[in-house]
């Protein structure tokens, strides 16, 4: 217990450390959608390890979180909290609606119907251009400002960010060891076991995809504060895939998951983004899937567990014990 | 009456697995059904705890009819059940396995279980002391904190019986407890159902163990080919011989 706390007291304090030694914008900017994609990918975390669900579709409620931001606080002129509030409650609604009938599907389909769904407002976004401004986008978003604090600059963005991945990793890891986080365990190892006790599977489900969506909505209303100008191309398709191969690549059910697959996604697409030219003259952006892929391949080669099970080489054994 | 099944009846196909079944089972009893290999037994238990729907007939539980019934309405309502082949929560310790059971004990929901809320913890610290109560009485105590997947079968069928009582039900349908328990296990079972009976338990034993069945059943109804051919007590279906040529004729296990 006390080593746990331990860590968590060094992570909170290298983090809030980190800026101070940074002294390049680029890299802060690179931690703080580190930061925004984590949000999301804790939530997909709990849909896809937990509740035992896939969602190829979560740019789209990332997309909508920012969208809602945007649209409220330009056109509406909405004061910026209750815009962000309503970045949350929107996608949640979304979810909400088309989590019914959308979960009751069985993997390929589920994942081919949320695909589409992700297409499809990624459509929306560029075609509703009286809502959404089109292909160019809206800009003149304003600062976030909580209280008189007002987030202008990276740094202060920064924090605001990994507070937010804090205090969502303590809700998650709350929800985890409560009777719904049990629950949601027990539904991944057996469905008909978790009806016979009682648990409402389909319930349970889409309340895990009404906050992943959320969460994936919240991260959008702070990155349209961060950016203070959306456009649809962050929010296509492959930024979903990006946020499966996060929450696989950093392990699935594992709390440390989200964090390094947010960290390692990313990190890697920039490396490769300034690499892939220096070998491959003229090469495009696509030769970053390629390269996704072949690690995506690895590790379910050589951990299939993910990078958070790495932390299970600290535990004790207990299915050794038996005996 | 607790539970009473009027005219059952269900067809995979064009075969019928479950046919004009009726039967009643009282409070506090142990009603036992048998029958040979695919004598549909299984599925009369997926058809009460609404896993099947049937093609006719009505089961009413404590004067309510369960048609239409989703399964954790039906556990809610204080029926629920182990499975012929295990379901356990492998990666889940024996503990929490039982304390999922117990779902149905505890209100906290999703917002409450993220915020910590201070009466989800009391919550949760009473379905725990509730759960390590059943795991003495199965003698799984100094198992609570391993996976459920790494006991040996045997406990893995005591730990899915504990499982299925963690919310305090009043009738528990049981899918052949004994299946590939050893005779001290089986004794330590069939002790155990009578301990719950005493409780106050109600409980619908499917098993091929004749003895244990002899030893507990209150009352018997035979299945062959979907179809009762004979209920009664324990008695009177050792003796009937349509019983003996379809059943124990057949199976050379219950020798
Ligand atoms: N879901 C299903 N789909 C198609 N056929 C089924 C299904 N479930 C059961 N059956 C068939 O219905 C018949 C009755 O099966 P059931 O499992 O109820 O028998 P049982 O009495 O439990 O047998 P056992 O003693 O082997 O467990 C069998 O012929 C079986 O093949
Ligand atoms: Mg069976």
């Amino acid at each position: 217990m006390n080593k746990k706390i331990a860590l968590w007291g060094i992570l909170i304090l290298a983090f809030a450390l980190l800026p101070l030694f940074i002294k390049s914008n680029y890299l802060l900017g690179v931690l703080i959608v580190i930061g925004l994609y984590t949000i999301i990918v804790i939530g997909l975390g709990i849909l896809m390890g937990y509740a035992g669900q896939v969602s190829f579709g979560h740019a789209a409620f990332f997309g909508m979180g920012s969208y809602t931001v945007a649209v409220l606080t330009t056109a509406c002129h909405w004061p910026t909290i209750p815009a962000l509030i309503a970045s949350l409650i929107l996608p949640g609604l979304v979810a909400a609606i088309i989590g019914g009938p959308t979960l009751k599907l069985r993997e390929l389909y589920l994942a081919l119907a949320t695909l589409a769904f992700g297409i499809l407002v990624h459509i929306l976004f560029n075609e509703l251009k009286g809502i959404t401004g089109g292909p160019s986008g809206m800009t003149g978003i304003p600062y976030l400002s909580i209280g008189g604090l007002v987030f202008d600059r990276d740094i202060k963005f920064y924090y605001l960010v990994w507070v937010t991945v804090l205090l969502v990793s303590l809700a998650v890891h709350n929800l985890i060891h409560s009777r719904m986080g049990r629950a949601m365990r027990a539904i991944r190892e057996s469905e008909h076991a978790s009806e016979t006790s009682g648990i409402d599977t389909a319930g349970l489900k889409l309340q895990a995809f009404v906050f992943s969506a959320v969460l994936a909505g919240l991260a959008g209303g702070l990155y349209a504060f961060y950016v203070t100008f959306v456009s649809p191309s962050p929010f296509g398709f492959h930024t979903s895939v990006q946020f499966v191969l996060m929450a696989v690549v950093g392990g699935l059910g594992t709390f440390w998951g989200p964090l390094l697959g947010a960290g390692l996604v990313v990190a890697l697409g920039e490396v490769l983004r300034w690499a892939i030219p220096l070998v491959i003259p003229g090469a495009g952006g696509e030769y970053q899937i390629i390269f996704f892929g072949i690690i995506l391949m690895l590790i379910m080669v050589i951990k299939p567990e993910g990078l958070g099970a790495i932390t299970d080489l600290f535990k004790k054994p207990r299915v050794e014990e038996v005996q | 009456m607790l539970l009473e099944i009027n005219a059952l009846t269900k067809h995979f196909g064009g075969v019928a697995a479950v046919k004009d079944v009726s039967f009643n089972v009282r409070e506090g009893e142990i009603f036992a059904l048998i029958g040979p290999n695919g004598a549909g037994k299984t599925t009369v238990f997926n058809l009460i705890t609404g896993v099947l729907a049937p093609d006719t007939g009505t089961m009413v539980f404590m004067g309510r009819p369960l048609a239409g019934m989703k399964p954790h309405r039906i556990a809610a309502m204080g029926l629920t059940r182990t499975f012929q082949n295990l379901q356990l929560f492998g990666r889940m310790s024996v503990l929490e396995n039982v304390m999922a059971g117990a779902h149905l004990k505890g209100k906290t929901g999703f917002l409450k279980s993220l915020a910590r809320w201070p009466g989800s913890v009391a919550e949760n610290k009473m379905i725990e002391r509730d759960a390590l109560k059943l795991l003495k009485e199965v003698g799984l105590e100094d198992q609570a904190g391993l996976y459920a997947a790494a006991l040996p079968f045997g406990q893995q069928r005591l730990l899915e019986i504990a499982r299925s009582m963690a919310s305090n039900p009043r009738l528990v349908l049981l899918d052949e407890p004994a299946a590939g328990l050893n005779s001290a296990e089986t004794k330590i079972l069939a002790g155990y159902l009578k301990h719950l009976r005493e409780q106050g338990k109600s409980m619908v034993l499917v098993e091929h163990d004749m003895e244990t069945v002899m030893e507990v059943a209150d009352r018997i109804m035979v299945l062959n080919f979907g179809e009762s051919i004979g209920e009664g007590t324990p008695e009177v279906i050792q003796a009937d011989p349509k019983v003996i040529k379809a059943y124990l004729g057949e199976d050379d296990q219950v020798a």
